[in-house]
């Protein structure tokens, strides 16, 4: 029994010292993966408390605090005078208004136009799309900054209805408008390029079982193809709205009315001889917080379409 | 059945293309049959009793100081008369330039529009604007730099001039047995170098506080002077058509092989702030900076402050001059409303007012008695006469954005210990090559 027990016991602790310091093992191994992936993600947050603690700061605090750490932190002088500074400088609540209505637009239209595009593309057979998608994808190597100008121009140029004494009359040019901000971005070669590559992966049984029960084009898309591609379309969705919200050089060519303006010509405001920087960090944490709630709303769906996509935002 | 799908796809294409058609047909019906805008007002609008408009673009938006004033002038000038309107749009400054440029492309610039001084000559030559033609008597009365110029014709005129100086501190420059220069005698070249080391030796990590932390215009805007001082220049100013002797002579290089020391030796550095902070907080002695910042160092140093001509490097202190100046665009329908208006603003009272919310130098004598700061015996005069001494104003020549462009690439690579001859040849051999392609500028 002794003997039983003498040897019985050692057999139970055992284990229990092993699963004890497996348990150990695991912990460090564990604090060892999190380390580094905390110190990267302090590494990407630095920027970020630096802006909004910055703009809590009076300039010469901001520029006397750079070379320490008390850059990080709410510390010294604090307040809100910046925030105040930047609503008497800017129409910050217009900017973001026009901003909003400008990014969902092309989001919300760019998704509908290029999944058509996309759909007629990898599903309808008819002569010519191989050369077409080819040459769709060939305008991505074209940088944007190499057409501006004679897209303003061109955009200049095109007729426009208006309503002058309560008639509507024609006119010419876009420049000063919402739509000029918006028509030319809805269509884009990339997101088209993705839903022909997603679509593609569709069986084609299901449209030809849906032609039997005699729907038409437009209700295969409708009904089949686009329930099934929700992560194509979240993967543009998102892709198109960091763009979109982050357009500078078009809207600053051909809007010139400040009441049309979005938020990222609105920074340029604030570099004058002497560039305000307390300022600039507080409309930077303004115009940044939209997109910040948009990416933790949907962050599961952004990391995911990224990677997805292959493309760094 | 799969056979047949695509004929139902191309049958129903076929309806779709005729409907389209027709939607087309409709539209374009409709469209011919309403008229154009404004068609029924093509006399610009004056001529059916009401105010003609006149539209024009600043780049004022963020700076409320300067704005406030053109808001005033405005409403001022539209209550003066009924022939014209004017509309302003305002444009943040770093951003203007390229809306300039893409006005022009879309064929749609204002009647009136400000610019920078050295930018003048490019607009004149690219068409974007037109000759002046303001009362001569207006024109005579600016500073010579608040005029801006091309082939001998007027083509703009600003409110202001602006003027660089070396700020220092009196009691520094005596506790260190410095000379107090003055405009009759200011620091040579030798002793200004010595008066950096002496002021290096007395703690002072850094004495001089040059700006080389700002980018773009600040450039040759603050150190081609120096140049100048030193008997070199951007452009050979008597044929415009060649930088080749006067930005890569022996006078040049002479002065580059000294700035690039500034920096090797610590006397100069280009960390630090935009702006006066380090002359300010007491880390740097002098402070090579504009009369923008006067103010700021007025009520930080109080009477302690010293206001003091840069130094001659060897032909005589320079300054750069020409600020923001107003001019007409060429597609100005309304030509003879934009002068109106130019003419209505020019008055003492609007001049001392930009003067003293902007601080800067008001462009007319008039007006500099009007300001707060810049009369006789005010504490920002000093300005006023380093502008009339030394103000030199940028090469007056279309060329001159590749000048400015080129002349801060090499100066910034010489700072950084790039070789000063072959740094500066190939400047010249750019900014030449530039001017060859667009066939002498109209030189």
């Amino acid at each position: 029994m002794s003997a039983t027990t003498t040897t019985g016991a050692p057999r139970r602790e055992a284990p229990r010292v092993r699963s004890a310091e497996a348990g150990r093992r695991g912990r460090r191994r564990k604090v060892l993966g999190y380390l580094p992936m905390v110190l990267l993600a302090l590494f990407f947050l630095f920027p970020l408390v630096f802006m909004f603690v910055s703009s809590l700061k009076p300039d010469a605090q901001i520029l006397g605090d750079i070379d320490s750490p008390q850059a990080f932190l709410p510390v010294g002088d604090i307040s809100t005078d910046n925030y105040v500074g930047v609503f008497e400088r800017v129409p910050v609540a217009r900017f973001l208004l026009n901003s909003v209505l400008v990014t969902v637009l092309i989001v919300g239209l760019g998704v509908i136009v290029n999944s058509m595009a996309g759909f007629a593309l990898s599903r309808l057979e008819w002569r010519g799309r191989k050369v077409l998608l080819t040459v769709i994808i060939a305008t991505l190597i074209v940088p944007f900054e190499t057409i501006a100008i004679p897209m303003v121009y061109w955009v200049s140029k095109l007729p426009t209805i208006v309503i002058e004494d309560g008639l509507p009359m024609y006119d010419f040019g876009w420049l000063n408008s919402y739509h000029v901000q918006i028509v030319p971005f809805i269509a884009n070669a990339f997101s088209i390029f993705l839903f022909t590559q997603y679509f593609s992966t569709i069986p084609k049984s299901f449209d030809e079982a849906a032609r039997i029960d005699g729907a038409g084009w437009f209700t295969i898309y409708r009904k089949i193809i686009v329930p099934l591609s929700g992560p194509a379309f979240a993967t543009v969705a998102i892709l198109t709205f960091l763009p979109a919200w982050n357009q500078y050089l078009w809207p600053l060519m051909v809007v010139q009315q400040e009441e049309l303006r979005p938020v990222m010509v609105g920074m340029q405001y604030f570099f004058q001889v002497n560039p305000a920087w307390g300022e600039v960090m507080a409309y930077t944490s303004l115009i940044t917080l939209p997109v910040l709630v948009m990416f933790l709303a949907f962050q599961r769906a952004f990391v995911s379409s990224i990677a997805s996509s292959g493309v760094k935002g | 059945m799969p056979v047949d799908a695509p004929q139902k796809g191309i049958t129903m294409s076929r309806k779709s293309f005729t409907g389209m058609l027709a939607t087309t047909a409709v539209l374009a019906t409709t469209l011919a049959a309403c008229g154009q805008a404004g068609q029924s007002d093509d006399d610009g609008g004056g001529g059916d009793g009401g105010a003609a408009e006149i539209t024009m673009w600043t780049h004022s938006a963020g700076n409320p100081a300067e704005l406030e004033v053109y808001e005033t002038i405005v409403a001022d000038f539209n209550a003066s008369q009924d022939d014209y309107e004017v509309v302003m749009e305002s444009f943040p400054q770093g951003a203007y330039n390229d809306a300039i440029v893409a006005g022009a492309a879309a064929g749609d610039l204002p009647c009136l529009l400000d610019m920078d001084g050295p930018i003048v000559p490019n607009w004149a030559w690219a068409g974007y604007i037109q000759p002046l033609e303001l009362d001569q008597a207006i024109i005579d009365s600016l500073l010579p730099t608040a005029v801006g110029r091309y082939q001998d014709e007027v083509y703009s005129a600003g409110y202001w001039d602006a003027a660089l100086s070396v700020f220092a501190r009196r009691s520094v420059l005596d506790a260190n047995g410095i000379r107090i220069p003055t405009i009759a005698e200011p620091w040579t070249l030798e002793e200004f170098d010595a008066a950096l080391v002496t002021l290096q030796g007395a703690g002072y990590a850094t004495p001089l506080d040059i700006g080389a932390e700002d980018t773009g215009e600040w450039w040759p805007y603050a150190y081609s002077p120096m140049l100048q001082s030193a008997g070199g220049d951007l452009i050979d100013r008597d044929t415009f058509l060649t930088a080749d002797g006067a930005l890569n002579g022996p006078e040049a290089v002479e002065f580059f092989t000294w700035f690039q020391s500034l920096f090797e030796r610590g006397l100069a550095s280009d960390a630090g702030t935009i702006g006066n902070e380090e002359f300010n907080n007491d880390e740097a002695a002098l402070s090579y900076t504009g009369v923008w910042n006067a103010m700021d160092s007025l009520e930080t140093v109080g009477d302690d402050l010293l206001i003091l001509p840069p130094p001659d490097l060897g032909t005589g202190p320079t300054i750069g001059g020409g600020s923001w100046q107003w001019g007409i665009s060429e597609s100005c329908d309304a030509a003879d409303g934009a002068r109106a208006y130019l003419e209505f603003s020019f008055t003492p009272e609007y001049i001392a007012a930009f003067a003293d919310k902007q601080v800067v130098i008001p462009a007319t004598a008039e007006a500099e008695e009007l300001s707060a700061n810049f009369g006789a015996g005010d504490p920002l005069q000093p300005f006023v006469e380093l502008s009339q001494q030394y103000a030199l104003e940028r090469p007056p020549t279309p060329a001159y954005p590749v000048i400015s462009s080129t002349f801060e690439r090499a100066a910034k690579d010489i700072m950084n210990g790039a070789d000063v001859q072959s740094t500066l040849n190939q400047a010249v051999d750019d900014i030449d090559a530039n001017i060859e392609s667009n066939d002498g500028y109209g030189f």
